[in-house]
């Protein structure tokens, strides 16, 4: 099964500033892909989770993953960061293999410290936020900017106080998390993953831990991201509407593959497969 | 009882305290050192650490005190001071058990909370020593307290090398007066006055750990306590307020 969500096909009209064409991509990596799965499997004991998954995402652009629970969603993004290894198969990251190190001319399991310089081109934003408790706001922003980037306090301090200005929480700065409410959090986890520059934003269910009437804040926030900036976004979602705004391309998972994939208006109006069908009249 | 008798005890107590306080010391380095070992991702640290513990755990600090004392002088031919051979075989004997103590306590932060640490790219080390230990060390204390307090009650031991700690002292001074009634009871006060007093050191650690981490420190007594809840109450409400703006 092979999905290409690349590609001049793009995306039309209804995702305004979406698409920046002439971005150009840092690294060594192939321009016209950003992130590659090849045949990647995934099992949990005897549960194959994903199977032979292939697919692309292109720098700049937005991609959702939609699909039923249970169908490897999370585990797609959980293998992009690293908290998961994949079983068979290779994943690039701007060109660069992510848990493989080319030694010989063959490919070998890459070491802790190959593996967290790619890393270091992705962020991820949690559905419980993981905030560090430990930590006030400005703290948790520019922890990893000085530790693991080496930017001055200084610098990372701005950079922070920015990135807060963007998600709104200028007064919150100089509070402990558990001091916040829940989308201040999610609010403050998404400047944290931002202040490190990442190329690829994950976004697990970033909303469903929300109380309702602070999921539309939070989707806000994230609709401006994706429509001021060129990060690469991949996105599991069950906002439906937040998915159509933001979306390039839609993939529909199911039992570990990618059944159906295309711009969202397609997807949303007339899928194809039978289980897309069910499953959206489900959702919507 | 004579006032020598009495002065000689309370200088039992400053052997004590010294004994208490350089074993505790050297318990913390070992119990942070192997207790973090033992999640290490490399085997090797893990067997290691795993071994250091059921060794001490396993042992007595009694025999290897004496080990310290009279076997080593016979092998190497070079005789530890007594005070030192003493905190050497507490030390690394309660260390193992405050390695247990540290392990349990890195265990029990949320894994999330690691996940979000290699998400952010920090080195292993980072995550341990940024991320894992300042929320894990708050928890540990309470079981810390306990086992000081084991510590101080342990340092007893001493007095059978002849070590001049409050148990010593009390001994030969029953030995002198023949007033066991008197001086165990005033011994027994003693130990308890001691504890006490790390109690409340650890409770003061406990309570600025926990503000630290940003959460309410737990309500007791005492005017310092009470002192320092209302400060935080209020910096929290003034910040609430700012936040509602
Ligand atoms: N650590 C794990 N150990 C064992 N099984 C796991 C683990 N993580 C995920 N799974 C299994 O993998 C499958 C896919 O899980 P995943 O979380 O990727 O689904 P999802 O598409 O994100 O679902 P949802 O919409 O409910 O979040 C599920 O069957 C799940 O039980
Ligand atoms: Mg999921």
């Amino acid at each position: 099964m092979s999905t290409d969500s690349t590609g001049p096909t793009g995306s039309p009209g209804s995702t305004p500033a979406a698409s920046t064409p002439g971005r150009s991509t840092p690294g060594s990596g192939n321009g016209a892909e950003l992130i590659r799965f090849d045949k990647v499997t995934k099992r949990f004991g005897s549960n194959t989770v994903l199977d032979d998954l292939d697919f692309t995402v292109a720098p700049g652009k937005h991609v959702t993953l939609i699909g039923p629970s249970g169908s490897g969603k999370t585990t797609i993004l959980r293998l992009l960061m690293t908290l998961v290894k994949p079983d068979e198969g290779t994943i690039r990251v701007d060109g660069e293999y992510l848990t493989h190190e080319e030694k010989g001319g063959r490919l070998v399991p890459a070491g802790e410290k190959h593996t967290r310089e790619i890393r270091k081109k992705i962020g991820m934003v949690f559905q419980q936020f993981n905030l560090f408790p430990n930590m006030k706001v400005l703290q948790n922003i520019t922890e990893a900017p000085v530790h693991v980037l080496g930017l001055g306090r200084d610098e990372a301090e701005e950079r922070a106080r920015e990135l807060v200005e963007l998600v709104g929480l200028t007064e919150c700065l100089d509070r402990y998390p558990t001091q916040l409410s829940g989308g201040q959090q999610q609010r403050v986890a998404i400047a944290r993953a931002l202040a490190m520059r990442p190329q690829v934003l994950l976004l697990d269910e970033v909303t469903s831990a929300l109380d309702p009437e602070l999921v539309a804040g939070v989707l806000d926030l994230l609709r401006d991201i994706a429509h001021t900036t060129d990060i690469t976004m991949l996105c599991v979602t069950h906002e439906m509407g937040f998915a159509r705004d933001i979306s390039d391309d839609v993939l529909m998972f199911d039992a570990g593959r990618v059944i159906e994939s295309g711009p969202p208006e397609k997807i949303f109006s007339e899928p194809e497969n039978e289980r897309t069908r069910e499953f959206l009249s489900a959702v919507l | 009882m004579t006032a020598e008798l009495w002065e000689a005890i309370f200088k039992g107590i400053w052997i004590t305290v010294q004994l208490t306080v350089y074993s505790a010391a050297l318990g913390a380095v070992v119990a942070f050192a192997v207790g973090t070992a033992r999640t290490s991702r490399h085997w090797i640290l893990r067997f290691l650490s795993g071994f250091y513990v059921a060794v001490f755990r396993g042992t007595s600090a009694l025999v290897f005190m004496f080990w310290l004392f009279f076997v080593v002088p016979l092998a190497f031919g070079w005789q530890f001071v007594p005070m030192w051979a003493a905190t050497l075989a507490l030390g690394l004997t309660y260390g193992a058990y405050g390695a247990e103590i540290v392990r349990g306590g890195i265990a029990a932060v949320a894994p999330a909370q690691r996940e979000a640490g290699i998400a952010l790219s920090f080195t292993p080390w980072q995550r341990m020593r940024r991320i894992i230990l300042p929320q894990a060390v708050p928890e540990m204390l309470p079981p810390f307290n306990n086992l000081l307090i084991e510590l101080l009650k342990g340092t007893a031991l001493v007095s059978l090398l002849g070590i001049p700690d409050i148990s010593f002292e009390a001994q030969l001074a029953r030995l002198a007066t023949g007033q066991s009634t008197t001086i165990y009871l005033a011994i027994l006060g003693m130990y308890f006055v001691l504890a006490f007093l790390l109690t409340r050191v650890m409770r003061l650690l406990e309570r600025r750990a926990k503000a630290g981490i940003g959460q309410a420190p737990p309500k007791s007594g005492g005017i310092l306590g009470k002192l320092r809840i209302e400060e935080t109450e209020r910096s929290t409400k003034a910040g609430l307020a700012g936040g509602a703006q």
